[in-house]
């Protein structure tokens, strides 16, 4: 579940949030006791209509202000290691 | 006016004064200003409110109505060329080049930005112990916690530092600190105001508001924070404008008390104090009635799949490319993205980032995200049922009064249930209003007030009634 999060963590940080998490989930699961086979699930909480607005080109950030906050910038671009070492 | 009496003005107060010119709105920066500052300069030692304080006032005259009024924000929002980290270490020297949508909106109402409000990482927390910051203090008693998320802007509010501050509520991030710290927060319906430079959390939910003295103050953030937004879809155009309330009475006012979330698990004083406040709503006319909430004790499960679903998402932008912190000397670059994510995120985040990547995964997403959002379909359910036979709900805002630093961080699913009166209308996206009821053990309670969606104006309406009535005083806070 780290690897998926992109998470690195280390065996002594994995054994509490295990136990953290198993307490949290056995809290979850008392959803279980509902009968919830004719319900839908959620999508909006409040009724919308409407939400189209033309689709037209606005102004976005300059390239400069969008790369002003970068940890590495190269040529216009973001930097990162490479994917493969 | 002198200093003492300048800073005793609430902001609607103040905005009357600075208009009528018996007040230059300068004085009135001036005086917070240094307020501010001397508690960001104590650190640990003060009450820790704030991660930023402005370091002069702005040139020039700001426009109508608000006049100059000093706003603090919460560290969550993004405003343009000012450090804006969400409590996190990984947006650590995070200087946004916009500034969010209701930021601007009440800066052109005449509100000026004086600071940044400490937080829990991400908005996540209920005691405002999980900040890049450090732990804010309740000016009501140093050892024991603001709650949280908008801890920094409650605690700044209570304490005489802040004349207003806005917030952000997912699960009850403004209501229970301002409960805690026995101030007025409010939370709008959800789509009332736009989330365009909040910092996201969980994007179905998250809402932003005010953090007052008064619900008249309340009103009037809010007049200047809501409508639609073309850079957030998910904002509405609200039906109707905002207005300052002026209720003294509840006559004919129907209040629904759920026995699910005024029972088992709040503590007796917490409960004392909120009968306290029935009695007196029935003096001003109310009619208190049950009302039945069948799937409210379950909102908590399905708030933490869904809140933790929906952060694991909105939180893989933190991969150390574009902005904030990235971890040195990585191999190549998934141990850049997991080592930057490592060490920028705090416990808590970790702990929420797993959570919602488990209920995501293939094979337990039905069972996780597809259940809790069906119980989010009962629950809003139960809400609109009880609406057909009174005007509001009313709760407890939180189940205890402001506890120990430190007690609870053992044990998160003990934190959790803090949101336990607050998550309901989170998921249902209602309105809900907390003001300060009384005291318990010298502390603080709070007693919510939901509404359905949009009747903000009445809400605010019966809440300023019943803040009449109770005549809180606040002033042990102030420092």
């Amino acid at each position: 579940m780290a690897r998926l999060a992109r998470l690195a963590l280390s065996e002594e940080e994995l054994e509490p949030m295990a136990r953290e998490l198993s307490a949290v989930l056995d809290h979850i699961a008392r959803m279980g006791e509902l009968d919830l086979s004719e319900v839908p699930p959620t999508s909006h909480v409040v009724e919308v209509t409407g939400a189209l607005r033309p689709d037209e080109p606005r102004p976005c950030l300059p390239r400069e202000i969008a790369l002003a906050q970068a940890p590495a910038v190269s040529d216009g671009g973001f930097l990162v290691p490479s994917p493969q070492a | 006016m002198n200093a003492t009496d300048v800073l005793r003005l609430s902001a609607g107060e103040a905005a009357d004064a600075i208009d009528s010119g018996s007040l230059a709105a300068r004085e009135l920066f001036d005086a917070y200003r240094e307020r501010a500052a001397a508690d960001r300069a104590a650190g640990a030692e003060g009450l820790n409110c704030f991660t930023w304080v402005a370091s002069q006032a702005p040139a020039g005259d700001a426009p109508a109505p608000l006049g100059g009024v000093p706003l603090a924000v919460k560290d969550l929002f993004c405003t343009e060329g000012v450090p804006s980290q969400a409590g996190s270490r990984i947006l650590e020297g995070y200087l946004p080049p916009y500034t969010a949508s209701v930021v601007s909106r009440l800066t052109r109402a005449g509100a000026t930005l004086i600071a940044k409000t400490n937080q829990d990482e991400f908005a996540m927390g209920s005691s405002n112990e999980n900040s890049a910051f450090g732990v804010v203090r309740n000016p009501w008693d140093r050892e024991r916690v603001p709650g949280g998320s908008s801890g920094g802007s409650a605690a700044a509010v209570a304490a005489g530092l802040a004349p207003w501050a806005l917030g952000t509520d997912t699960g009850g991030s403004i209501r229970q600190p301002a409960a805690l710290c026995g101030i007025v927060g409010l939370k709008p319906t959800y789509g009332a105001v736009s989330r365009y430079g909040m910092i996201a959390f969980a994007s179905s939910l998250d809402q932003a508001g005010p953090l007052t003295r008064d619900v008249a103050d309340a009103a009037l953030m809010l007049r200047h924070m809501v409508g639609r937004d073309h850079c957030d879809a998910t904002s509405l155009a609200f039906p109707e404008e905002i207005e300052l309330p002026s209720a003294e009475r509840l006559d004919g006012i129907r209040l629904g008390v759920p026995k699910e979330l005024t029972g088992e698990g709040i503590e007796t004083g917490v409960l004392d104090s909120f009968q306290a406040t029935l009695v007196l709503a029935q003096e001003l006319g109310a009619e208190v009635q049950p009302v039945h909430l069948p799937h409210a004790p379950h909102a908590l499960s399905a708030y933490y799949v869904l809140a933790p679903a929906e952060c694991s998402s909105n939180l893989a932008r933190y991969d150390g490319v574009r902005y904030g912190y990235r971890a040195p000397d990585a191999r190549d670059l998934l141990d850049m993205y997991t080592r930057t994510r490592h060490d920028g995120f705090g416990a808590e985040v970790k702990r929420r980032i797993m959570l919602g990547t488990y209920a995501l995964s293939s094979g337990y997403y039905d069972a996780y995200y597809g259940r809790a959002q069906r119980v989010r379909t009962k629950i809003a359910e139960d809400f609109r049922t009880a609406f057909s036979d009174v005007d509001f709900i009313v709760t407890p805002t939180a189940p205890t009064v402001a506890f120990r630093l430190g007690e609870k961080t053992a044990d998160p699913l003990a934190m959790y249930l803090n949101d336990y009166c607050t998550v309901p209308m989170s998921l249902a996206g209602i309105p809900a209003i907390s003001i300060p009821g009384g005291l318990s053990e010298g502390l603080p309670v709070g007693f919510q007030i939901a509404g359905p969606a949009f009747s903000e104006n009445r809400l605010l309406d019966g809440a300023h009634a019943l803040e009449r009535a109770i005549g809180f005083d606040g002033d042990a806070a102030r420092v």
